[in-house]
């Protein structure tokens, strides 16, 4: 009853399981190859060497890796205290708000090493208020979570939309972004890392939040698996009866989760806004807060395995722009297949073959396949 | 008169624009009172949409354009069902997936099949459903109010909008008459009272699923082979979403369902037409406000704030037989 | 003699390792009342849902009416008469009673003519057994007792000839039980035959022609009701069990640590639980509260932990006291000395996911030696869960596995060692010996005695008997929600048996 299936070995459980579901994911990623009458292994040839076929490909793979390393994250910490946050497509956006104010004020100011610190936590603070009010709202009021973090992407959007086409918007301007902020707004790239070990970089947008992408990973890790925060999380996400046993306040636990959440939702936009293009536009989140999704599935909520996640699909982003300009037919759309697909079996049917991965071990050796009376039995 | 005029443009476009909200709208509620949760309506009518404007263009037919909408959109459905019926998934992370894949496999495979952008070639002739004159339309134009009301409002649309207004009370019927809505409605209140009973839950949401698909697939056709001339790429534009939040908003009901989708298509309608232009008192009330008004007022509904949604009881939650 | 109605021979059943029914052999004959009689886990409710289809025995046969029969599925039992009345209602609470007498039976594919049919047939059935209730209410306002007289209703509007109730009078109040026995033999009457599934000495006294006894999924013994008595079926019932007698000296009761007052705690569906409860616990004894499940005794302990809100009454810890009305919190409970071993060690006490050394803090984690400013403190945490792992002999003795690979009796133990090694001056334990293996449960037994020993208050609920005679001081009975009598640990099992069936009671009113 409380172990639905029987024991395996914990690298299946953590290793065989996991690629199994991914490698079904690419499998049928493979067939719509098929269907539009490409070869995949060709595909699966170009989307490589797009991805790692020299320093500049490298370069933005990484850049696009930020992105999901960010909103991977915020997915996963939600995901650990049994809360699926949908909404980090809009608290990435508006955590670009935060970043964008900082910028517009100071970057005329101050050097990029002093607003950048004040841009971090101004996205963070616009990505956990976002955040807040589903927060609030599943806390004390009982509204479903994922429902109002969906109506939430959408209010950020006509919110977003709204201010740079309006206040945000300078006057003499007919595209609807901020103005180009000065020096002060710019992060520095991080290409001479990539040259100093010997690889050439053009010019890529891979800048100093890859850095600070890395770091909040180690945080969240430190955050979830060794702080006081992390255990009461924990304890929330598998057992609310248990979180309440042991004097946990469950409503303040959900509210700072989201909040956490939200925050790292929010800081994806330093990536974009601060690190590459240098003003906020319309749209600037592309749907790197529903890859999150994907990531913080097949990274199975732990950042060990979200930055190899994030990894992946910034190489099918980089890679597949290599591969839409070889193959017009598969254009970059192909990775939103792909992500789709990586939920479908990385996260709604990641049971699937488990009964006959169990079939496999228990007659392989009926110890290790552990016919865990013990465990199953009251 | 002037105005009466402008009030009947509005109605009109607020049927319009209502439809595809109003068949997802319903969709939805198969499944959702089936106690399956469904997120997955607009990928379901993104997929519909672009099955039906493709197979018109390549046969010239809106009438099997519109099956293989419906066909595809049901394997979608099934897709779903399969991962929250047969294997217990999280229904939320299903309905994620099913989104996405049917926004990347529409743009990928209408570009590889057309080569124009992920459009489908524009539609004409009797590969689009085209307007009905109710009968009498031109006689009784010239009537005062109810000519016009009569002849530009509620004639003239194409076959689907009347299916889906017809839709409205055939679901309730369905619901709340038949042998297959009483089940349907137990099922998503108390799945173990229905096996108890001895009628099949997991054949019993099956069903429920594939009524869902249906309707999507008939939303998606009418937005792509009725509504437009052609498939364009993310046509459906969060409708599926709005439709959820309508959903909701009609406490799962058939008829409110109705009402909530006029008033989001009316916002919709009313935010186009009077794009910028001030109003009386209020002042000029922002574009993005108008279209954001459906998803703000759902927040409020789901607060609690304007009476309570409670949606079925074993909404999202996978049928175990208990020990 | 009569005929038979049905018939099982040689029925097992197991679920994993535990053998739910073994071996079991039962004829019911038609048109009687035949009662079922049985602990808790006695196996009793697996074979009637074995009757009804709704799990498979593993060996047996089935026989209604004569004829070997094959029960798949609810449907196939429907088939050949046989309507269950279970535990938990199955009604959808947002329909009316009409709707949910029809679901499944409806007939025909639109519901105008089988409503019809239904309202005429339900009319006839409650004129025919004085089952009266509004066709077009709706179930969740209506009370319980009426909420189960649906069920039978749906029964026999199926046509059931055979009607099994499991634990029917679980959620009724006296007077609505009193009103279901006189439904139950007029349907006796009518030439219905009645299984009643209970484990309650009265009912079966009052309303059976025969009765048939349960202990650890074997059938022990058949009877007719009027030649047997209370006294023979509680023996039968508990069985002559080796008693683990532990050691233990004289009790040197101290001062009150723990005073409960007037306490009612209601359930989420308002039913009140826990009804005008009072008592004390003293340092250096051990209470127990026996009684069989469901009576209250759960609510009781979780209002004191703080873990559920009580609606009215005070509870005193130390003389100073506890908000039990206003959801006390639990971890400043612990801090004041009141540690708790909750009965659902799998949901509450214990996050089975967790490394065991995680469980070993849960609750004391913000006790300053786990923590480094907001930091846990691994080391601590471990060497911690180390030291108990040794003390308690928990094994395998890995402080890192997953809590949900230890065996029930070690899982226990780390959920024992957590609590009582806190030296708390008041340990609230529930059942803390269920699903662990003898060895454990000498050892569990043991350490709750050395804690009374060293001058704590200690208050144990269990539903088993053995248990709560062999280790309290003291007895408090309870049934209904209320104390019934309390008792010194030489009270013999079938005085404790009798008030926890509510006979004494019972008598005492009348």
């Amino acid at each position: 009853m409380s172990t639905p299936y029987a024991k395996l070995p914990a690298w299946a459980d953590y290793g065989l399981i996991p690629l199994l579901n991914l490698i079904v994911a690419f499998l049928v990623a493979g067939l719509v190859v098929l269907l539009v009458g490409e070869s995949p292994v060709r595909a699966a040839g170009i989307l490589v060497k797009g991805a790692f076929g020299g320093g500049q490909n490298i370069a933005y793979t990484l850049y696009y890796a930020t992105n999901f390393i960010f909103t991977g994250l915020a997915v996963a910490v939600a995901f650990h205290c049994g809360l699926f946050n949908i909404g980090g497509e809009g608290q990435a956006y508006v955590g670009g708000l935060g970043v964008a104010l900082v910028c517009l004020a100071f970057d005329g100011t101050f050097p990029w090493w002093i607003n950048f610190p004040l841009a971090i936590i101004g996205s963070a603070l616009a990505g956990a208020l976002w955040a807040f009010i589903p927060a609030w709202l599943q806390a004390k009021r009982g509204s479903h979570i994922v429902i109002t973090t969906i109506m939430f992407n959408f209010i950020a959007a006509s919110l977003m939309v709204y201010l740079l086409v309006g206040p945000l918007k300078p006057a003499a301007s007919m595209a609807p972004q901020t103005r180009t902020f000065l020096e002060g707004g710019q992060l520095p790239k991080l290409g001479w890392l990539l040259e100093s070990v010997g690889l050439a970089v053009r010019s890529a947008p891979l800048n100093v939040s890859f850095l600070l992408a890395l770091a909040m990973a180690v945080l969240v890790w430190a955050t979830i698996w060794r702080t006081k925060l992390g255990y009461e999380i924990r304890t929330m996400g598998f057992s609310a009866k248990a979180a309440r046993y042991a004097g946990i306040n469950e409503s303040r636990i959900i509210i700072i989760t989201m909040m956490i959440s939200g925050a790292l939702a929010g800081m994806m936009s330093l990536n974009v806004i601060m690190g590459d293009q240098h003003h906020m536009a319309i749209d600037f989140v592309t749907g790197a807060g529903f890859v999150g999704i994907a990531v913080a599935l097949m990274g199975r909520s732990h950042p060990v395995g979200i930055v190899p996640a994030a990894i992946l699909f910034g190489m099918l982003y980089q890679g597949g722009a290599d591969l839409s300009f070889e193959m017009p037919n598969i254009s970059r759309d192909m990775i939103v297949i792909i992500q789709g697909l990586v939920i479908l079996f990385a996260g709604a049917l990641e049971h699937m073959f488990r009964p006959a991965v169990q079939t496999i071990f228990a007659s392989l050796s009926p110890r290790s396949a552990g016919l865990s009376a013990k465990a199953g039995a009251r | 008169m002037e105005a009466y005029t402008t009030l009947l443009q509005l109605a009109d476009a607020t049927i319009r624009v209502s439809v595809p909200l109003l068949l997802a709208c319903l969709a939805g509620l198969y499944s959702e009172r089936s106690g399956i949760f469904d997120i997955g309506l607009e990928g379901k009518m993104l997929a519909g949409a672009f099955a039906a404007a493709s197979t018109a263009a390549v046969t010239g037919s809106a009438w099997v354009g519109l099956l293989v909408g419906i066909l595809v959109s049901v394997a979608f459905a099934l897709v779903h069902g399969f991962t929250s019926i047969t294997h217990r998934g999280n229904q939320i992370v299903s309905g994620v997936a099913i989104n996405f894949i049917a926004a990347g496999s529409t743009i990928i495979l209408g570009q590889a099949w057309f080569q124009q952008g992920g459009r489908t070639p524009s539609l004409s002739g009797a590969a689009r459903f085209g307007e009905i004159k109710l009968p009498g339309a031109d006689a009784i134009r010239q009537i005062p109010i109810i000519g016009p009301l009569y002849s530009d409002v509620l004639s003239g649309h194409s076959i689907l909008v009347y299916f889906a207004y017809f839709m409205v009370p055939f679901t309730w019927w369905v619901l709340f008459r038949t042998r297959f809505g009483l089940r349907l409605r137990a099922v998503g209140e108390n799945p173990a009272a229905v096996d108890t009973a001895g009628i099949s839950v997991a054949w019993l949401r099956y069903r429920a699923v594939i009524c869902t698909g249906v309707l999507t697939g008939i939303a998606g056709a009418y937005l792509s082979i009725a509504q437009q001339a052609g498939f364009v790429k993310d046509m459906s534009a969060g409708r599926g979403f709005i439709a959820l939040a309508a959903l909701i908003f009609a406490k799962w009901k058939p008829v409110p369902a109705m009402f909530a989708c006029l008033l989001f298509g009316f916002l919709d309608a009313f935010s186009i037409r009077y794009q910028g232009i001030a109003l009386p008192t209020i002042g000029k009330v922002p574009v993005q406000l108008m279209q954001a008004l459906p998803y703000i007022l759902t927040v409020i509904l789901l607060a609690g704030f304007i009476g309570k949604a409670i949606p079925p009881r074993a909404g999202g939650v996978p049928y175990v037989k208990e020990r | 003699m009569a005929e038979t109605a049905i018939e099982l021979i040689g029925i097992e059943k197991s679920f994993g390792a535990v053998r739910a029914n073994r071996d079991i052999h039962l004829e019911v004959a038609r048109g009687t009342i035949h009662g079922i009689i049985g602990e808790n886990g006695a196996g009793k409710s697996t074979l009637m849902s074995i009757l009804y289809g709704f799990y498979q025995a593993d060996s047996g046969e089935i026989r209604v009416g004569g004829k070997p029969t094959v029960i798949r599925t609810p449907n196939d039992a429907i088939a050949v008469g046989i309507g269950m009345v279970h535990q938990h209602f199955m009604l959808v609470e947002n329909f009316t009673v009409l709707e949910n007498v029809i679901l499944g039976a409806e007939g025909e594919a639109l519901l105008k003519t089988s409503i019809a049919k239904a309202r005429s047939e339900l009319d006839r059935l409650e004129r025919e057994y004085g089952l009266e209730v509004d066709p077009d209410a709706i179930i969740e306002e209506l009370p319980v007792g009426l909420q189960q007289r649906v069920e039978i209703l749906k029964a026999l509007y199926r046509g059931a000839e055979i009607l099994i109730l499991d634990e029917p009078t679980g959620v009724l109040t006296p007077a609505e039980a009193d009103h279901l026995f006189r439904i139950l033999s007029q349907l006796k009457q009518q030439g219905k035959t009645i299984v009643l599934i209970t484990h309650k000495l009265r009912e079966i006294m009052a309303i059976t022609d025969n009765v048939s006894v349960m202990r650890q999924g074997t059938m022990v013994a058949t009877r007719e009701t009027r030649k047997t008595t209370v006294e023979e079926l509680a023996e039968l019932m508990v069985g002559r069990r080796v008693l683990l007698r532990v050691e233990k000296g004289e009790a040197k009761p101290g001062e009150v640590k723990l005073s409960v007052r007037d306490l009612t705690v209601k359930d989420s569906r308002g039913v009140t639980m826990v009804d005008n409860v009072s008592f004390d616990v003293r340092a250096g004894e051990i209470v127990g509260i026996a009684g069989v499940a469901g009576n209250g005794q759960s609510e009781l302990i979780e209002a004191i932990a703080g873990v559920r809100k009580a609606e009215s009454g005070s509870v005193m810890l130390d003389g100073t006291p506890i908000h039990v009305t206003g959801g006390a919190d639990p971890g400043e409970l612990r801090d004041r000395g009141l540690a708790h071993v909750p009965e659902d060690r799998h949901q509450v006490g214990l996050v089975l996911a967790f490394e065991q050394n995680e469980n070993s803090i849960l609750g004391y984690h913000d006790d300053p030696q786990y923590l480094s400013g907001p930091f846990l403190n691994i080391d601590a945490i471990r060497d911690n869960a180390k030291d108990k792992i040794g003390k308690y002999d928990i094994r395998p003795a890995d402080c890192r596995l997953k809590t949900a690979n230890f065996s029930g009796g070690n899982q226990q133990k780390i959920v024992l060692a957590r609590e009582i090694e806190q030296d708390p001056g008041v340990l609230i334990v529930g059942q803390p010996t269920r699903g662990v293996d003898v060895g454990a449960i000498e050892f569990i037994h043991k350490r709750l005695i050395a804690m009374r020993d060293q001058g704590k208050a200690v208050l144990l609920i269990s539903v088993e008997l053995d248990e709560i005679r062999s280790l309290s001081d003291r007895i408090l009975v309870m049934f209904a929600g209320r104390v019934v009598g309390e008792r010194g640990p030489e009270a013999t099992e079938g005085e404790l048996g009798l008030l926890m069936a509510g006979v004494e009671r019972k008598e005492a009113a009348e």
